[in-house]
């Protein structure tokens, strides 16, 4: 008997807008909803120049002792904010990784709080009310089955909303990516998987990370829509996005989008880049920022000039210093902090008495059996 | 790989013990090959592999994909087949996708299969707080593991010990989790041997003999009790063990000092409770009781989580809260 095909498939990649500034009207007429409308496509400009602004005073933040290790987003804000572009605000959900800040703060996640949470302090994890997200996700590769899990609830209870997952290159090699894949697509659950493929996980290239050709293909196993898009071009994404998270919204089930983009900086500020990646690769990406093409289109449709440049730069330096002065302004927390999230309710009585104390000794916490100061009291 | 003229004259950090131990064990045995996250072109996060991938090959110190399982449980197959796997697990927040192979696979082989299967690897895994990192990077599990059958806890907090308790870990038919304290990697450099030696696993060491009282601890605490014994009075005279092995922990050296001190102190990051803190004072309790002249104290991590850094040292044992509990024994 014959060998059948039981099986074909291919991936597409999708680029509308390409690093020379070029757009294919073609795929995203003008007027078109897949189409980012000439005013939104200039909000989301000048909203990556504060982005990227902060981004780099994050940098000189961690370089002069103010702030911990930070994972620098550069590069990578019109993969983030393509996406955020197409899910609504106040209703749809994301769970990221770190990589994404641009699509947190679009969906209202103050701008200190990424601070914060780098500064070592978990209240830049207290999501405000109204604000639909999970803080940054530090276990790689983790998120997604939350995604995956909130996407349940919501159809479950018919509500018209869509869970969105980021996570990078390297995350899909875990297994819990795998097993959100999969429950996502068996459950039909309305999520969107983003993962950004920035070539590098750490110092892992992509091509030792997977010997798949795409990182899109993973999802054909699972039998989700699946796409590969640039992720430097905001109407690529927003347009693969819109379509993805409609579907979801319309009960059409998970699909999977990877947006190829870059690490333009180090992975974090407590890496070296240099001691294993190729200048010249670095140096042809700087050319496919997502930012030079899209300043391109803007001037080319009359919408931006140098002076208009000039003019939101500055404004963006205002906005952060006042980002960075919100955040150093915050003190550090009392002790209590450590202890008082630890349950609902009352603390154990052994937690109480050491949160009393500040003591795990045992003597320490009975006064009557050593000669101990008044305020370390039992409770 | 000669010594650089750094080591040599002020000796070796941490990360050039293990280093060299791990350089060492490679040379003269081709069983032994090192895997994990950014090992590699990269060595390490913390630079520990620096310099081996390039000496010994990408087949011999391999960049993995990043799946925590899958580095353990490669490592346990690796294992079985007859090799000696080194593999590397980037921060301890990150064993969890590993616990699974390697608490019911790893350390339960040899048992299940009556000894016709084992499984000699080394899981070397920085661990501990105190060098302001990110969340899941600061953590003290060592009781998670202890407590785990058939699988052998390793700690050192020294240069000399890291290179003779890695060897041994490496030669040893059994799995190994070598936790590395982060906060001593790089904070100071000792004179030690260059051939290879050991130190056998389950051997603790008396860091400065004394009378009156017992300290017991691991890791990086070691140096914050030496805090705290430098501000003892003089006439006050403190036996300070570092425990090196978490499991099998040596109670001899434990019992056989409280019985000389009647009174001990243990100290560990972990939190408290069900910390290996409770296992010694339980050890002390059933073999010294007839010479304790205190209850036994633990100086622990609270029973939380792990904060952040900006409340990390509020939460880790630090040489004022050793120093009080010690005093507060004495004056029992
Ligand atoms: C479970 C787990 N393992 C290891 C790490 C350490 N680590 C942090 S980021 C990272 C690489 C992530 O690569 P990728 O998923 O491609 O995301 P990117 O950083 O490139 O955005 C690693 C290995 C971690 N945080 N969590
Ligand atoms: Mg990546």
């Amino acid at each position: 008997m014959p060998l059948k095909t039981v099986y074909k498939a291919q991936i597409e990649n999708l680029q509308v807008l390409d690093e020379n500034g070029v757009f294919d009207e073609k795929l995203a007429p003008e007027g078109k909803p897949e189409r980012l409308a000439d005013d939104q496509a200039l909000e989301a400009y000048k909203f990556m120049i504060v982005c990227r602004h902060l981004d780099e005073v994050a940098f000189k933040l961690q370089r002069s002792g103010r702030m911990g290790t930070y994972p620098q987003n550069k590069g990578q804000e019109a993969a983030a904010l393509g996406v955020a572009l197409a899910a609504r605000k106040g209703e749809d959900f994301f769970c990221p990784c770190y990589r994404e800040n641009a699509a947190l703060w679009w969906h209202g996640l103050p701008m200190h709080y990424i601070l914060l949470h780098w500064m070592g302090d978990e209240r830049g994890n207290q999501i405000p009310e109204g604000v639909r997200m999970t803080p940054l996700s530090i276990p790689i590769g983790t998120q997604m089955l939350h995604a995956t899990g909130i996407a349940w609830a919501y159809k479950i209870r018919k509500e018209p909303r869509v869970a969105i997952t980021f996570f990078g290159d390297g995350a899909t090699s875990e297994g819990d990516f795998h097993e959100a894949m999969n429950f996502a697509s068996t459950l039909q659950v309305p999520c969107v998987f983003i993962c950004q493929n920035n070539h590098w996980a750490i110092s892992v290239p992509r091509e030792i990370q997977m010997n798949s050709e795409t990182v899109a293909q993973k999802a054909i196993a699972y039998g989700m829509p699946t796409i590969q898009v640039d992720g430097n071009d905001l109407f690529a994404v927003y347009k693969a996005a819109r379509e993805a998270i409609e579907r979801a919204r319309a009960g059409g089930g998970p699909s999977f989008i990877e947006a190829v983009t870059y690490r333009l900086g180090d992975h974090t500020t407590a890496d070296d880049a240099r001691r294993y990646r190729d200048p010249n690769e670095v140096e042809a990406w700087i050319g496919k920022d997502p930012m030079i093409r899209l300043r391109k289109y803007l001037s080319a449709r009359g919408l931006w000039d140098d002076a208009r440049q000039a003019e939101h730069e500055e404004k963006a330096k205002v906005i952060v210093s006042e980002v960075v002065k919100t955040a150093e302004g915050i003190e550090k927390p009392t002790t209590d902090d450590i202890f008082d999230h630890t349950f609902a309710g009352p603390l154990p009585v052994e937690l109480e008495r050491q949160k009393a104390t500040m003591r795990t000794s045992s003597l320490g916490q009975e006064p009557e059996q050593a000669g101990l100061s008044g305020e370390a009291r039992r409770m | 790989m000669p010594r650089s003229d750094m080591m040599i004259e002020k000796g070796l950090t941490l990360v050039d013990a293990i280093n060299e131990a791990l350089a060492q064990e490679m040379e003269h045995d081709q069983r032994v090959i090192l895997l994990g996250e950014d090992v590699g072109l990269n060595g390490g996060v913390f630079r520990v592999t620096d310099g081996l991938q390039k000496r010994f090959g990408v087949d011999r110190v391999v960049d993995t994909p990043l799946a925590e399982s899958g580095i353990m449980g490669t490592a346990i197959g690796l294992a079985m087949a007859g090799m000696r796997p080194i593999p590397e697990i980037q921060f301890e927040g990150f064993l969890g996708p590993a616990y699974d192979q390697l608490t019911n696979h790893a350390a339960r082989y040899r048992t299940r299969s009556r000894g016709a299967i084992t499984i000699p690897l080394t899981v070397r895994v920085p661990v501990g707080g105190g060098i302001h990192a990110p969340e899941l990077h600061s953590d003290s599990p060592e009781a998670i593991y202890a407590h785990t059958p058939g699988l052998k806890v390793v700690m050192p907090s020294t240069p000399y010990d890291a290179k003779g308790l890695l060897i041994a870990s490496i030669r040893d038919p059994d799995p190994v989790i070598f936790f590395e304290p982060k906060r001593v990697y790089r904070s100071f450099r000792e004179h030690i041997p260059e051939e290879e030696y050991t130190i056998p696993i389950g051997q603790a060491k008396v860091v400065s003999e004394g009378t009156d009282l017992t300290v017991v601890t691991w890791g990086a605490s070691v140096f914050e009790c030496l805090a705290a014994l430098d501000r003892m009075p003089e006439d006050v005279s403190v036996e300070l063990i570092d425990l090196r092995t978490i499991y099998p922990f040596d109670a001899d050296a434990v019992v056989e000092s409280v019985r000389k001190t009647g009174r001990c102190v243990v100290v560990h990051e972990a939190p408290k409770t069900a910390g290996m803190g409770a296992e010694i004072s339980s050890i002390i309790q059933e073999h010294c009781f007839l010479h304790l002249k205190s209850p036994v104290q633990r100086v622990a991590g609270f029973d939380t989580v792990m904060p952040y850094y900006k409340l990390e040292l509020d939460y880790l044992p630090d040489a004022t809260r050793i120093a009080e509990s010690i005093q507060q024994t004495l004056a029992y």
